[in-house]
């Protein structure tokens, strides 16, 4: 019986290869954050996290670093939620991600869902380091416990930073032990699934995107800076996705 | 100075507009989401941890002595809803105003003079208690009740609620309120060494999201 969780560490490096297309010169992941480059299109390159172990369980600490070069094009997904379980070791899971996107690069952060199971406890962290010409999509979905499953605690950071201005600083607390009212009218209200969609593009400095409400539990909303922010509460992992990917879709076609 | 003008600038006849919003209540009421004063005291509570906390250690670190113009971008960061922003800048404005009257310093021509849109409620509200005399655990203490007392005032409005039941979720939320101005604190102090990314970012999803479906209503009869 393990009384430490588990350790593991990923990096990926991604580079412009000079013929148009994005080399990758560091992948680097095993265990629950092992990694392979899958079929890309066109310029952009395309890296799945595969896990191929369960977790993060309890006193588990994940960590990911993406960096992405000028002039490359990363495109991040992941084969499968990521199930925060209880673990043997107590305490808290850790997962941090450090996104770092240069100048003329692009990356599009698109992992499937979180998904907090019974008895779990899980510290998340995002963090994205743009440079002004820097490009981002990210997605990230929270879902509260398996079908009819009462979550697990989870609590969950996200932030963007523009050229060394923080544009998005966002923490969502949910689940047995988290601050009261998470479950209430000014949170969540009942739904289990919370999604954030964040799109950073240089051209909103001079065309910032348009408020948009999208119903009464999801609206697209412009930042204090050259980026966008869809936030959603859905009763479902489903109806959340479907919002999440119309949005996407929306803003894409309006792409300048 | 007096311990006192923490009444004053608590109470919710300080000419400061507050009135005026609801805190995101409206929105919940006309969702359905505020049925009751049960449904009231669930809201107050969410946003006493999420924006209560944030804006109680905005408070206290403009009292510390955080630079302004730095918690004012940190309060954007924390309030991605434009809505929001706004309203929190319209009320800072009218802080302003009712501050400098009460308690006239450089401090507060400054901030008059660094935004003149308006700086974000919480950061006007510190540095109003520190013109005051006031310690950054009456700013907080002042920012964190404002997060349930104005969305509890705007339902007996609302819903016609009882007074008397709105007032009772205000009593039972006190030790609550107790230790959310103390992380406040704590955050602030730490922000004063580690930068304003030390302060608390809670947030509350519907809160936001239904802050802009609620500005999109031709008719309403609160501003936020």
């Amino acid at each position: 019986m393990t009384t430490t969780g588990v350790r593991a560490d990923a990096r990926i490096v991604a580079r412009a290869d000079g013929r148009g297309g994005t080399a990758l010169p560091v992948l680097d992941g095993e265990g629950p954050l092992a990694l392979r480059r899958i079929r890309s299109s066109g310029a952009e390159t395309r890296v799945m996290v595969v896990g191929a172990m369960s977790g993060p369980l309890g006193g588990d600490r994940f960590a990911l670093t993406a960096r992405v070069e000028r002039g490359a094009r990363l495109h991040v997904g992941s084969a499968a939620a990521t199930l925060a379980l209880p673990g043997q070791a107590h305490g808290e899971a850790r997962y941090d991600v450090r996104l770092d996107v240069a100048d003329d690069a692009e990356l599009h952060w698109l992992p499937e869902q979180l998904i907090s199971a019974h008895g779990s406890d899980l510290y998340v962290t995002t963090r994205a380091e743009l440079a002004a010409g820097a490009r981002l999509v990210l997605r990230e979905e929270q879902v509260l416990g398996r079908a009819g499953e009462e979550p697990g605690r989870l609590t969950s950071r996200l932030t963007v930073r523009v050229a060394g201005r923080t544009v998005l600083d966002q923490e969502l607390s949910y689940g047995p032990g988290a601050p009261g009212g998470w479950d209430g009218p000014a949170v969540l209200a009942g739904c289990r699934a919370v999604g954030q969609l964040v799109v950073v593009r240089p051209e909103f400095a001079d065309h910032p995107a348009e408020a948009r409400v999208l119903g009464e539990c999801a609206a697209l909303i412009p930042l204090a800076g050259p980026a966008v922010l869809v936030s959603a509460v859905a009763p479902d992992a489903l109806q959340l996705r479907r919002l999440l990917d119309e949005s996407l879709a929306g803003l894409t076609r309006t792409a300048p | 100075m007096s311990r006192a003008a923490l009444l004053v600038l608590a109470d919710g006849r300080f000419p400061a507009g507050g009135h005026a919003h609801s805190g995101g209540a409206e929105a919940a009421v006309k969702a359905g989401r505020i049925t009751s004063a049960a449904g009231l005291e669930d809201f107050c509570r969410g946003r006493l941890h999420t924006a209560g906390l944030v804006a109680g250690a905005l408070a206290a670190a403009a009292v510390l002595g955080v630079d302004p113009r730095q918690l004012d971008a940190a309060a954007d960061a924390r309030t991605p809803s434009p809505a929001l922003r706004s309203a929190a800048r319209r009320l800072g404005r009218q802080l302003l105003r009712a501050a400098r009257a009460a308690w006239p310093s450089p401090e507060l021509d400054a901030l008059g003079v660094q935004f003149p849109k308006g700086a974000h409620q919480p950061v006007v509200l510190g540095v109003a208690a520190r013109s005051a005399g006031l310690a950054p655990e009456d700013a907080a203490y002042c920012a964190a009740y404002e997060s349930v007392s104005g969305p509890a005032t705007a339902t007996v409005r609302l819903l016609s609620l009882d007074p008397f039941d709105a007032t009772g979720v205000l009593a039972r939320l006190a030790p609550e309120l107790d230790r959310v101005a103390d992380r406040a604190v704590a955050a602030a102090r730490r922000a004063l060494d580690e930068g304003v990314d030390a302060l608390p970012a809670a947030s509350g999803p519907l809160l936001e999201v239904a802050a802009e479906w609620h500005a999109a209503w031709p008719v309403r009869l609160f501003a936020s």
